[in-house]
Order: structure tokens, then sequence, then C-alpha cells
């Protein structure tokens, strides 16, 4: 049925709509010109805020790490149950959440798709297993390709050519979307026991530094022509003087850069951007980090914010695992993914009253304060591993109100208090700016052109949320922001409502959108075949026939076609 | 005025029964009608109180309700669970998670409580006549946070894991106990008047276990400390002399173990580390 949104506040910022009173028309699971209005289902939308579907760029809610995070924790079910209805499914997790449960809960937001951001390709099926049962939003998901033995190789026998082919040739098999780069070099090396400490510091027996591995599969990204930038977790994250690493991180692929276009993008940057020397004298690094992206358009970040509470984290960083492991003297995972990655996952609470994660919190917000333009750093908390999504309302709250700042500020470590830059800070987001953190920033960044926008044409994925900005003053109402965002008044998903007064009402499937080559411009299986069958052979506990994805394995997936470009070498 | 309410069940029950509503808490101020149509869960279906148990009321002056439960409560669970105040009596035995997080008034089962009786209270008081079963005082499977105030007496014997991952108040038991009591606990006391079967204090990392009975060995994780004469239980004098040890050391732990000297001949070897 056709569907017609009458008379709400629009903010569509990929088409410069700032709070337009307007109405939005849906056919067949598309944004129209016009339907009837009599044969259409009216939305009266008057007096409350209308936007596309939010889209959360990095959150880890599907694959073997998130479901050994359950296994970890049943501490964090038995607190959070959710009972079965007539529509929805039971399931259990506060930081972890079951997958049928992550799915109402993202849209109940108003969110409508989701990047898987971590997926180690040898665990990729059992990635999308948990994605198709992922319910109502979109998914697309990242395979782990950094300290792939073969990248390595290739990058440091300078085959970018044969690495391009390798690495289209993994998204294929993958049903992958981006390149996913963890800590590069420093997986591989945790494998000896170590990590790497600089950009140049040599990945032992492979003999290729970080530097060679971020800007070698920057340019492969670029010559497939891929959607989105190389999506990256620095070196050094969660080190005390990380922030100089992230910096240079984005510096060595600046040359990279054609027409101010993006071609990295810094992940949960907050985990990058301390000061200091030791946890003693860690300190925010944010103004440093915001001044070097006010300075260049080739970078994307998004925040990996902090909330006080009791969360799991979980990265591909085994290191770093390793070291939160010492830290916090909780249970563990750490985990080596054969040739292709590591992973690691520990509980964590998050202080106010501790002096780091105070000043961690405060570097979050910093970070998306001081950065001016909000098309370069949306909100995530980097799920679970800053806390887990059902938080994002508190964070718009923090962003669009400098009370509600202030409010939290008073409850966190004095020192940390002290140090903070938010005091300093008057900027408060507008609706508009909240719309391009939360939705329209991310599906420019993803490269989605039918996503995060109201335009004719684009995929009826659209967020209806109970506040009237003409009557609401999110200086001050912070609180009714929260409220109106944890519940959207409704969702809609391809054009169907799944979603009214924060309660799921329909519980369809999403999609799973891949990367997939126009045969003309690669044929990455022929090329790679003869060399990877034999390898797998002998390095693999599988055979290389049962590690390629067929696109029947998925429930819904929809193939992005890319023409790989011109080879510039 | 308060009231005694005296509950029996209708008929033998096949399935488990969920009866959290059994609570003074949630009975107070309300009559006999209001109480009959509590809702509770038979199996997978919605019954009312009133279906499932005969229900009478008694007027009484005592200032506080009691609710008087007269009949096999076996397969009934959850009754009591997080009542704050007033007395519930059972003549006979009685299910799962009774009194479970409870934080104050009395429980009295003249019978058997099945596991999880008294689980992860924080105050009030069990007493059960008969045996219990496992998990006592033990918080529901994935919770990591066990009792933390309150007593449990147990006149007969005990399951095993009596108070895992305890963190405050007194569990004793007067029988014997089963495998792993006091496992993962961080903090209160647990006294066993009779024989432990073994395992005591597996990852303990405070707090205080008392076995006056026998016990086969100790974990090799657990340090031989001192004799003590005695121990001393909110002012009450337990003779001894008990073996004192110390752990779980492979936690970390600050645990302390007294483990009977006179019945315990087999373990005297320690005295030599002492
Ligand atoms: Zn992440």
């Amino acid at each position: 049925m056709d569907l017609l949104i009458k008379g709400g506040y629009v903010y569509d910022p990929l088409n410069g709509i700032n709070g337009e009173i307007m109405d939005i028309s849906v056919k067949e699971g598309k944004i129209v010109e016009k339907v009837n209005e009599h044969e259409a289902h009216v939305i009266d939308a008057s007096g409350m805020i209308v936007m596309p579907g939010g889209i959360d760029i990095h959150t880890h809610i599907a694959g073997s790490e998130v479901n050994s995070g359950r296994l970890l924790r049943p501490e964090d079910h038995i607190r959070d149950v959710e009972s079965k209805t007539l529509i929805t499914r039971s399931g259990v997790g506060y930081s972890v959440p079951s997958t049928f449960t992550t799915g109402y809960r993202y849209a109940r937001m108003g969110y409508t798709l989701l990047c898987n951001p971590s997926m180690p390709p040898l665990e990729a099926k059992h990635t999308h297993e948990e994605l198709d049962d992922t319910p109502i939003v979109d998914k697309v998901t990242f395979p782990l390709l950094g300290d792939w033995w073969f990248v390595l190789e290739y990058l440091r026998d300078k085959k970018i050519k044969e690495c391009a082919e390798h690495v289209a040739w993994m998204i294929i098999a993958t049903k992958g979307y981006a390149i996913k780069i963890v800590n590069p070099g420093g997986l591989e090396a945790w494998g000896f026991g170590r990590n790497v400490k600089s950009l140049d510091d040599p990945v032992p027996y492979f003999n290729v530094t970080p530097r060679e591995i971020i800007r070698g599969l920057c340019i492969v990204n670029k010559m497939l022509n891929l959607p989105h930038t190389i999506h990256v977790h620095t070196n050094r994250l969660g080190q005390p003087g990380n922030y100089a690493t992230t910096l240079e991180t984005m510096d060595c692929v600046k040359d990279l850069a054609i027409n101010d276009k993006p071609v990295i993008h810094i992940t949960h940057c907050q985990f990058s951007a301390f000061k200091g020397d030791s946890w003693a004298t860690m300190r925010s690094g944010a103004e440093e980090i915001a001044k070097y992206v006010n300075a260049h358009s080739h970078v994307t970040l998004d925040m990996g914010q902090v909330i006080f509470t009791d969360t799991t984290t979980m990265t591909a960083d085994g290191p770093w695992q390793y070291t939160l492991y010492e830290l916090s003297g909780n249970k563990w995972v750490n985990h080596d993914v054969e040739v292709e990655t590591s992973s690691g996952i520990v509980p964590f609470r998050y202080r106010r009253k501790s002096y780091v994660h105070a000043t961690m919190w405060s570097i979050g917000l910093e970070l998306a304060l001081l950065i001016k333009d909000p098309w370069k750093i949306y909100l995530t908390t980097d799920h679970p591993n800053g806390g887990p999504f059902t938080e994002y309302p508190r964070i718009v709250s923090w962003l669009m109100s400098r009370k509600a700042r202030e409010e939290t500020l008073k409850k966190i470590n004095k020192k940390a208090r002290a140090k903070s830059l938010l005091p300093s800070i008057d900027r408060e987001y507008t609706f508009y700016e909240i719309a391009i953190a939360t939705r329209a920033g991310q599906a420019k960044a993803l490269g989605l052109r039918n996503k995060g926008h109201l335009g004719v044409g684009a995929d009826a994925d659209i967020a209806i949320y109970n506040i009237n900005p003409k009557e609401v003053d999110p200086s001050n109402d912070y609180k009714v922001i929260q409220r109106a965002f944890l519940r959207a008044a409704y969702t809609i998903k391809d054009g169907e409502v799944v979603v009214k007064d924060g309660e799921v009402v329909k519980a369809i499937d999403g999609k799973t959108y891949w990367i997939n080559f126009e045969e003309s411009s690669i044929n990455p299986l022929l090329s790679v075949s003869e060399s990877l069958k034999r390898k797998f052979r002998e390095y693999w506990t599988v055979e290389l026939e049962n590690y390629f994805i067929p696109e029947r394995y998925l429930k819904h997936p929809v193939s992005i076609n890319i023409k790989a470009g011109v080879w510039p070498l | 005025m308060a009231i005694i309410i005296q509950i029996t069940p209708k008929y033998e029950f096949k399935v488990p029964v969920y009866a959290k509503c059994i609570s003074p808490d949630v009975f107070d101020g309300k009559g006999l009608e209001e109480i009959s149509k509590l809702r509770v869960l038979e199996g997978n279906r919605n019954r009312t109180l009133g279906d499932l148990f005969d229900i009478k009321l008694k007027d009484k002056d005592d200032a506080e309700t009691i609710i008087h439960l007269l009949g096999s409560f076996i397969k009934v669970r959850e009754i009591g669970a997080n009542m704050t105040r007033g007395k519930i009596i059972i003549d006979g035995d009685v299910g799962m998670h009774l009194g479970e997080g409870m934080s104050g008034g009395e429980i009295i089962v003249n019978g058997y409580a099945d596991s999880w009786a008294g689980g992860a209270m924080k105050g009030g008081r069990i007493e059960i006549k008969g045996s219990a079963g496992d998990y006592i005082g033990a918080p529901y499977r994935g919770s990591k946070e066990g009792m933390r105030g309150g007593t449990i007496i147990v006149h007969g014997d005990a399951g095993r894991e009596v108070g895992c991952l305890m963190m405050g108040g007194l569990i004793r038991i007067y029988g014997s106990v089963k495998h792993f009591v006091g496992i993962d606990m961080l903090d209160g006391t647990i006294v066993v008047h009779g024989d432990s079967a073994g395992k005591a204090g597996g990852g303990m990392r405070g707090g205080r276990i008392i076995i006056c009975g026998y016990i086969p060995s100790i974990l090799p994780t657990f340090t031989i400390e001192d004799i003590r004469p005695s121990v001393n239980i909110d002012g009450e004098k337990i003779s001894g002399p008990f073996y004192r040890f110390i752990g779980d050391m492979a936690d970390k732990g600050e645990g302390r173990l007294f483990i009977s000297k006179n019945k315990n001949p087999h373990l005297s070897f320690y005295e030599k580390y002492l």
C-alpha cells in the first residue's frame, strides 16, 4: 500500500532540507514524487520530526566474536530479558543482545541499516547466518583483511595488482562490503606474542610495515572502486600517546586523495585520541585530531563514545584485548583466527569516578564537538565496546545540550573534569547536524546512494520522532530528546511501518548488501585460484571449496555491482 | 488489622507452577477475591491463584501478614521471591527459588526445600526444618551476584554449591553438604555442622567456611595458616580445634576455610607445614 507522511518537519541533509514542513510519499518501498492521498495509508506527522532511517557505520552485532561474547556473559543476559510478543521473538542481553533483539531494538530507535565492521573471513558464514537472523534492518559486513597472510605477502612483494585481485575475491567470497583493517600488522605480530609499536615497525616474518599495509590497501580500495573507504582501527589503539599514531595514520594516505574525496575512515576515534605516556598522565588528544580533520578532507571518523556502564569489549585487536584483561582482571577470551586475524573479548565497566574512563568519555564528545563539519564524524559507541547502542539517545542529548554535558560532568572524576575541554565548548548540535551524524553522513561515507536521504528514488527507510522542533528546546529539554530518540514514533522500512510508538508492529526481514565486481572489470576468481588452492591446503583447516559463500547462502542478498577501476600502476 | 492467609493446593501439580505472587508484599491490602485473581503460571499456561489453590483468610490482630501454606508445594516455585516483610510458613515440601532475592521477613519450611532456596537473598531469614536441594543462597545461573545478607538455616542436609558467589550473610547447615560448598564466595559465613563431600571453597576470594565434620581432602590451592581453638559467629563460639586454610590461591583469594581437626585425622600431615 502507498504511504503518505504528512506535515512533518523534515530533516534530509543530503538534499539540503532543514526542518521544512513537507509530505513524503512512498510507493513500493521507494520514495516517490506523489501518491494518491485517498488510496494511501496516511501518517499524520505534524508536530514531529521526519528523518531518513538511522545508519550505524560501526556496530558489532554478528559473528563468532559477538557470539563468544554472548557465551562469556550470562550475567549480561539474566538482567535484560525480553519476552516474546505476537510479533517479536524473545531475547536476552544488554551489551550483547541476541540477534533478533538487536534488530528490534535498533528499529525501535529508528535505525534501518547497520554495518557489522569486523568479520574474520573464515567466520563469514557464521556472521551471515546471524545477520540473516537480525530482523528489520539492512546489513553490510566488512571482512578483516589488514593482517591476512596473502595481503601481507603481496604488499611486501609490491604486487599491488595481485593484492587487489585477491581482495576482490575475498570480498566476493565472504559477501563483504568494505575493507576492514584492525591494528595493521599488530594482529599478526600478536601471533608472535608481540605488537607493532609504530607505523614503521615491521611485522615479524612478513617484514612489511603498518604504513605499507594501510597505503597498500588504500590503493587497492581505489583500484577496486569500492563505495566505502578503508575502515581503519588504528595501531596502538587504547594506549596513552596514540593520538600521534592516529595523526600519522591519517596523514600517510593524504597523497592518495583526489578531489578532496575521503580515502580513509578512522573508526571509534575516541580510543585512538589519547595523549600522555602512561595511564597516570593520559589526557585528551581530541584538539590535535580535530585540528587535523578540520584542515583536511580525506578523512572521516566515527566517535566510539564511552558510556558509564557495564559492557563487553570485543575487537579483532588481540593484543589490546589482552591489555584490557590485564587492566580489569576480568574473564577474557583471546583467539587466533588461523592465517587471518586475531580477536579478544573482555567484559568491562566504565566508571564515572575513574580518571581514565571519565577522560575517555570526554574525548569522544570533544571530538564530535571540535570537528566542525558533521559530515566528517558520526555517532557510534563502537557497540558494544564503548557501551551498547541502546545508549545512542543519551549521546544525542549530550551533543545537543551543553546542559546535559554539564549534568554528567558534575558526576565524573574531579581530575578528569578539571582537564576536560567540554566546559570550554559551547557548540550544540542542531537536528540537522544530528541527522547528518546519525544517517546522512554515514550513507555518504558508505557510498550507499539510496540510503540516508528522502529524495525521490531513495529506499523508503524513514524514522519519525515525536519531537516538535518549534516547541522543544533541545538545549534545555534534553531528556525529551533522549526519550524521543529511544522510541521512534514510527519506523518505516522499505515502505512498511515496522515500529509504532516505540514498539515493533511488524517484523520483516532486512537485506544484506554485498559488493560484486563486473566481470569485464576484473576476474579475480581465475587469476588467484591456483595459488589460493595450494595455500588453502597448506594453511587452513577448511578447504577452499567450503570457504566461498554462494549468494544463495544468504536469506536476502542484494549485490551492488561495481566496475573496478583502471589499474593506475 | 493484619491477617493469616491459608493456602492449600487443589490437586497434585504435574508441571512446575510459578507463583511469585505468594508473598506478603503482594497480598498486603488485598481481599480474598483480589488474591484469588493473582496470576500464576502452570507450565506455560496462565492461571489464577484461585484456579490452583484453596485460599482462606483469617483475621488476626498481629501486626504482620502471615501466609500459611499447607500441603505439598514441591512443584511450586518462587514462593516469597523478593519479599521484604511478613512471614510465610510452609507445612510441607516446597519448590525451587523459595524466597529468591528476598530482603526482609521470614520463611519457615516444615519440610524439604528444593534448589535455590534463598537464592541471592539480601536480607531476612529462612529456616528449613528438613533438608534442602542444591544452590542454597546461590544466584540463578548466569548471574554473578550471590547472597548479600540475611540468614538461611537448614536443619537437615543440603546439596551442591551451597552459598555459591555469596557476598554476605550467614548460611548454617546442621546436616551435611555435597561438593563445592562456598564456591566462588566473596564474603559472608557458611557453617556446616555435618560433613562435606569435598572441594570446599573452590574459587573463593573472601569470607569464611566452617566445617565441623569430615571432609575427604582440601583443594591443593589452599594453604594452611594455623590451628584455631574455636570460631566466633555473631558472638556464638563454635569449639574446634580447627585447621585454618587460606585460599583459593588460584584466584588470589583470601577466603578462610576452618576444618575440624578432630574429625579429620587424615589431614594431620598439613601440620608439618606450620
Ligand atoms: Zn569496532
